[in-house]
């Protein structure tokens, strides 16, 4: 095994440990944090594998932005300290996800496991490459999302602002 | 890199992580003081009380360290380093002199960002985990201040990258020229600002309001812990102050670059961590509300114009 492969073992490990603790957790607070490690475990193992950006921008937009915006939401909420147990979901839904689960992972590890070469490799991708990439290749996909997105967030400014009948 | 490199720099950044924030700190009781018409500090160490923070770092570490019984423990424990540690590694990627950098990598300007947006974290965490509600609603004020802030500064800090064409501090400081100090001016405003407001600093402080919130989501914090945050606020002054020297105002440029470019770096962080106390003393605290109003009304629309600019500048090759 190589430096990088190690590398991207533990990493990869990061990532699925937060990821299954963020999924079991009772505690509602400690789900975000855990999906932050596992973001984090994610971006490590972009970085092993040369896609510098691509985990900065991760840990800058996700870590940065989207979970300090789920920790709000959830301080708005009630998100006791403790677990919490009224939302357990029963045996059968548990058992039921956990197969559905272990199904996806199978199957993807089914399809990419005889793609993957021996050794894990570093690609080296540089950032003109990417912004190449986005904005020359890709720039009419990337600008319908981008569209689709403020159109969402139009859309959720006018639902919020529809004029509710008056409350009895 | 050989080991001893990655040791020596390892040593000097977290050196300077130790030092800088205290300069800032002492800096800011005596140019406070001084606004204010009073001495600040005289009697510790001596010579007009330089030694103040050293006397209040060995107070910290003599008090007692308690967690509510009440709190999410590990949560609550963690949060002081969660917020400090990424300021350190953002602290590593600024450039002091040509070539010397503790981490010189490509994406550095994206790395210090993302790395100061992770520090946010802290705050929050230690804000729900307290079990408190003063605490709780520092907590939220944060995070509604946090959200709304990080995207000006990433919108002040892409127009350089812009400007420059690299997303290296290093290059894009090699890159800089004084006529960006002109054109680049409004998103240097948005940056101080936004990264005052990033940092909770007054006139941005809110989330620690002290005659509402006691002191918000570090109401339950003692002795070392509540010490890192105060750390983490001067380091986060020193990491703001610097990039806004190295990508605004030109860092090492001037006389003598070739062996004074490192002075000039830290004098030019030091003059903008001047500016950000001036502000604290200037301004009253703005209420939520004004806050929000100012980021998303002004803040967020001028970066957009500064980013527009820079873009039709770049094109037309000015």
């Amino acid at each position: 095994m190589t430096a990088l492969d190690t590398a991207f073992a533990a990493t990869g490990l990061v990532a699925v440990v937060g990821g299954v603790l963020a999924v079991t957790t009772r505690h509602v607070v400690h789900a975000a944090l855990w999906l932050v490690v596992a973001l984090l475990g994610v971006a490590g193992s972009l970085l092993v594998l040369g896609a510098e950006l691509v985990a900065l921008v991760l840990v800058l937009v996700y870590v940065g932005a989207v979970v300090v915006l789920v920790l709000f939401a959830l301080m708005l909420t009630r998100a006791p300290i403790g677990p919490d147990l009224e939302h357990r979901a029963g045996p059968w839904r548990t058992a039921g996800s956990a197969a559905l689960g272990a199904a996806v992972a199978v199957l993807l590890g089914s399809v990419l496991l005889p793609l993957s070469g021996s050794a894990v490799e570093r690609a080296g991708v540089t950032s003109t490459q990417v912004a190449g990439q986005i904005f020359g290749t890709w720039v009419w996909p990337f600008e319908l999302l981008s569209l689709l997105l403020l159109v969402a967030l139009v859309a959720a400014l006018a639902v919020s602002r529809i004029p509710r009948e008056a409350a009895p | 890199m050989s080991l001893l490199e990655v040791a020596v720099r390892s040593a000097s950044v977290l050196a300077a992580f130790l030092v800088l924030p205290l300069l800032v700190g002492q800096t800011e009781h005596k140019v406070m003081a001084h606004m204010q018409g009073r001495l600040g500090p005289m009697y510790a160490g001596g010579f007009h009380g330089w030694a103040q923070l050293v006397a209040d770092g060995v107070k910290f570490v003599q008090k007692e360290d308690i967690t509510p019984r009440a709190a999410d423990r590990w949560v609550f424990r963690l949060a002081p380093a969660v917020a400090l540690i990424p300021y350190l590694v953002a602290l590593a990627t600024i450039p002091l002199h040509p070539g010397v950098a503790a981490i010189d990598v490509p994406g550095s300007l994206v790395l210090a960002l993302a790395a100061t947006s992770v520090g946010a974290l802290g705050t929050l965490m230690a804000g729900w985990a307290s079990a408190n509600k003063y605490a709780l609603l520092g907590g939220l004020r944060a995070a509604a201040q946090l959200v709304s802030y990080e995207l000006p500064i990433v919108l002040a800090a892409a127009s350089i990258a812009l400007a420059g064409g690299s997303l290296s501090v290093a290059t894009l400081t090699d890159r800089w020229s004084p006529w960006w100090m002109v054109w680049q001016l409004p998103g240097a405003i948005v940056f101080i600002v936004a990264a005052c407001a990033e940092l909770q600093r007054p006139p941005f402080d809110m989330p620690v309001a002290d005659a509402e919130l006691v002191m918000g989501a570090w109401t339950e914090y003692t002795g070392l812990r509540f010490a890192f945050f105060l750390l983490a606020e001067y380091a986060g002054i020193v990491v703001m102050s610097l990039l806004v020297a190295v990508l605004w105002l030109g860092g090492w440029h001037g006389p003598f670059e070739d062996t004074l470019g490192w002075l000039w770096t830290l004098l030019k962080g030091f003059a903008v961590a001047v500016v950000i106390i001036w502000v604290r003393v200037a301004w009253p605290r703005l209420r939520e509300d004004q806050l929000q109003r100012l980021a998303w009304v002004w803040l967020v629309p001028l970066a957009l114009g500064q980013l527009l600019l820079t873009g039709a500048g770049v094109v037309m090759g000015w």
